[in-house]
């Protein structure tokens, strides 16, 4: 689905946890998260951390939407601000 | 004295439960479980499972560094003929789990290893690798992929030559050896064309690998000033899935308005996925798709907005040619309505 979008010209980044796959399928910008059924998430940590946390991981993917890449990225934690 | 297998399997074939066990830490147990009895048979006494692994598969890809270091312990303490994982039709962290275990063990122990699982499976990317033998793509296919994979197996732990991928029933593994056809190339070629011409089937000799690759978008310049569209593949949709997409093998896509809506909360929004576990994302489904942080961007001015509508799927056994057909249908929209960029989550 990603090459898809990208394919009509948009840039797209993919937020997933299994990243081999995603670099398999073909996506070109690619953000690690945290787990299968959560991946923007963690049910362990306090709400406030919890959302602190998903506020970094869609920072960090805002990121590599802004970033040139020449060839497929995996983006590890950056924790950058846009 | 009769060759001894390991085998590989999940916590599904295993019977100890679906999604919700997906979780699982690798467990060993004596002799055969599940699927390998259906090995054992086509082997009439000739190879037997002495040890069962089962390892969930989330726990797997999750975890990949334990997981295998756990399960190649096991197997260098069991010291067998063969290594077996699967099949995993089109299960795809299944998959991906058999084909790296069976790499591992390859490497690591020496020992041969076969796996199988359906051609489109992320696992089988490693089919240059180790030997993984064609299914089909679900689980009905187990009478058929059984026996291939019990036979290949022998042959590998009897030390016989295998023959070519046609013949034997594994996937291209990159191999070539040289030898004499009956006829001559042009004869061969011309009588493709011939039947080519005429509707009749004919199997080429040397298939073009296909790289679909689409080259990086451009960067987005102005973050602030950009309209940004989330979409998943994690199934989120209003409570109630009113378009009746599919746990499994979605025959379709949703498209939803989040005008005016600052989170999801689980009162209005749920999973429609049957591939994980779903406590997590009926509870909170921002912890699939992130409305709630993306409306504080906008709020702060991060982002310039984010996109009314979202588009949404179950990623779940959804082929390859169904998903392309999906996200190029909607990425039409999106380009209409003035999308910069799209965040894609999946689970």
């Amino acid at each position: 689905m990603v090459k898809e979008i990208e394919r009509a010209g948009i840039p797209v980044v993919h937020m997933c946890t299994v990243t081999p796959i995603s670099v398999t399928v073909g996506a070109n910008r690619i953000i690690p998260t945290i787990a299968i059924p959560h991946p923007l998430g963690n049910p362990s940590l306090p709400p406030d951390e919890e959302y602190a946390l998903r506020k970094r991981l869609v920072t960090d993917a805002l990121h590599a939407l802004a970033s040139h890449v020449e060839d497929q990225t995996v983006f590890e934690g950056t924790g950058s601000s846009v | 004295m009769s060759y001894r297998v390991v085998h590989y399997i999940n916590q599904f074939f295993a019977n100890i439960g679906g999604e919700e066990m997906a979780h699982a830490a690798p467990e060993l147990r004596e002799g055969v479980v599940g699927p390998g009895m259906a090995l054992q048979q086509a082997w009439n006494g000739e190879a037997e499972i002495v040890k069962t692994v089962v390892c969930g598969d989330s726990y797997f890809a999750e975890n990949e560094k334990a997981a295998k270091a756990q399960i190649l312990e096991w197997v260098k303490a069991e010291m067998p003929d063969m290594f077996i994982a699967g099949p995993a039709f089109n299960a795809g962290r299944y998959g991906y789990a058999c084909a790296n275990i069976a790499l591992a063990v390859q490497e690591e122990l020496g020992i041969p290893t076969l796996t199988g699982m359906y051609e489109e499976n992320p696992g089988a990317d490693l089919r240059n690798k180790v030997l993984i033998v064609s299914t089909s793509n679900s689980a009905a296919g187990m009478r058929k992929a059984a026996p291939a994979m019990a036979a290949l197996a022998l042959k590998l732990m009897k030390g016989e030559e295998i023959g070519p991928s046609v013949a034997e029933g594994y996937m291209p593994n990159g191999v070539r050896k040289n030898f004499f056809e009956k006829e001559r190339g042009s004869k061969r070629a011309v009588r493709m064309l011939l039947n080519k011409l005429n509707g009749k089937p004919f199997a080429t000799e040397f298939p073009m690998p296909s790289f679909d690759r689409v080259e990086p978008c451009h960067a987005v310049e102005d973050m602030s000033r950009a309209t940004i569209a989330l979409c998943t593949s994690g199934g989120i949709v209003p409570k109630g899935n009113p378009d009746h997409i599919e746990s499994s093998s979605a025959s379709r896509y949703g498209e939803y308005s989040i005008s005016g809506v600052d989170r999801l909360t689980e009162d209005a929004y749920e999973t429609a996925h049957g591939g994980y576990d779903p406590i997590y994302a009926n509870k909170d489904p921002n912890r699939v798709l992130p409305v709630d942080v993306l409306r504080e961007l906008e709020r702060e001015g991060k982002i310039g907005k984010l996109h009314e509508v979202f588009y949404s799927t179950v990623g779940n056994g959804t082929s390859v040619a169904a998903s392309k057909a999906y996200a190029a249908e909607y990425a039409e929209k999106l380009k209409n309505a003035g999308v910069d960029a799209v965040i894609m989550t999946s689970t």
